[in-house]
């Protein structure tokens, strides 16, 4: 089989837009854990229910931010192809 | 089946200036039909509350619903003193609510586009900056090296990184759904196209749209609030 080097590029390009994905990881762990704390607010204080929700909503879109970079980083890889 | 899958950004009509090629692309598109429509939304408004009624009912209800939402959660974050902000913060969410779900629209959202979200960035970030050297004058420069000298580049690169961070997370956020949206309209058979798009458009655009037009609006008033004392 013979590979051309731009096609080379383009394969390894789409190699690394997988392994940016890996990010992902972080941010699910992370709004689990926060989610996870805040279920157990609301059946702890089930009154606050709506301060808890908004919080748990702010810091898990925060949270998200780090695998957010990494899925910017795949679309580049994958779509603007800066190395080819 | 056959369709390719389409969520690029197209530009519509070309024009040069100063030598350079430049085109009028549907972000710019959608972005005057959302400026257009919050402009009768506004004359709307202004035209309600002029003949405002002492118990509200219909569209007066509405505005003082959300101007009422507004006041709690900014009093809530920033104090009173907060109050001048509120006109920045409110004009900033609804923009970006209705660029966020324009994608219902059928329009392609303008926040998918890196040089809209930018925009917001830079402009929560002068803001901030503003007011940092207004309320704190020199502090606010002494402060970067706290507490210790050594920290003095950490600390620069956290300020600066605010904007990239804020508008890199609307953006990822919108065009993560666009694309989703893309894909399933792209890849997908007929019928897999009836009924089903109804639920990605509600995570894709309602969801995710509100949230973080709600976490922007949140974090301009953190940091706000920040610079304030």
């Amino acid at each position: 089989m013979n590979i051309s080097g731009q096609e080379f590029i383009y394969g390894c390009s789409a190699i690394g837009a997988g392994l940016a994905m890996i990010a992902g990881i972080g941010p699910g762990i992370g709004q689990g854990i926060a989610a996870g704390h805040g279920a157990s607010a609301v059946g702890r204080n089930p009154g606050a229910k709506g301060d808890i929700t908004s919080t748990m909503l702010l810091g898990q879109a925060v949270a998200e931010t780090t695998g957010l970079y990494g899925l910017v980083v795949a679309i580049i890889l994958m779509f603007v192809k800066p190395f080819g | 089946m056959g369709k390719e899958p389409d969520f690029m950004i197209h530009g519509i009509v070309k024009y040069t200036l100063g030598g350079q090629e430049l085109w009028l692309t549907d972000t710019v598109i959608s972005m005057a039909i959302i400026s257009l429509s919050l402009i009768v939304l506004g004359l709307a408004a202004k035209k309600t509350m002029k003949k405002a009624s002492e118990v509200p009912a219909g569209f007066q209800n509405l505005l003082e619903a959300g101007v009422e939402m507004l006041e709690k959660m900014g009093t809530g974050i920033m104090g009173g003193r907060g109050r001048c902000f509120f006109n920045y913060v409110g004009s900033v969410f609804l923009i970006l609510l209705f660029c966020n779900l324009s994608g219902l629209a059928g329009l392609r959202p303008p926040t998918a586009d890196f040089g809209t979200a930018l925009f917001f960035g830079i402009a929560t970030f002068g803001l901030v900056q503003y007011q940092g050297i207004k309320n704190r004058g020199v502090r606010h420069f002494s402060s970067l090296f706290q507490p210790i000298p050594l920290l003095f580049p950490i600390n620069l690169i956290g300020e600066l990184t605010a904007p990239i961070s804020l508008s890199l997370r609307l953006f990822a956020n919108l065009l993560s759904g666009v694309i989703i949206m893309g894909l399933w309209y792209g890849i997908m058979p007929l019928w897999a196209n009836i009924g089903i798009p109804a639920v990605l458009h509600g995570y894709c655009d309602l969801f995710s749209g509100c949230i973080q037009a709600y976490v922007f609006c949140m974090l301009t008033m953190v940091y706000l609030q920040d610079k304030m004392e």
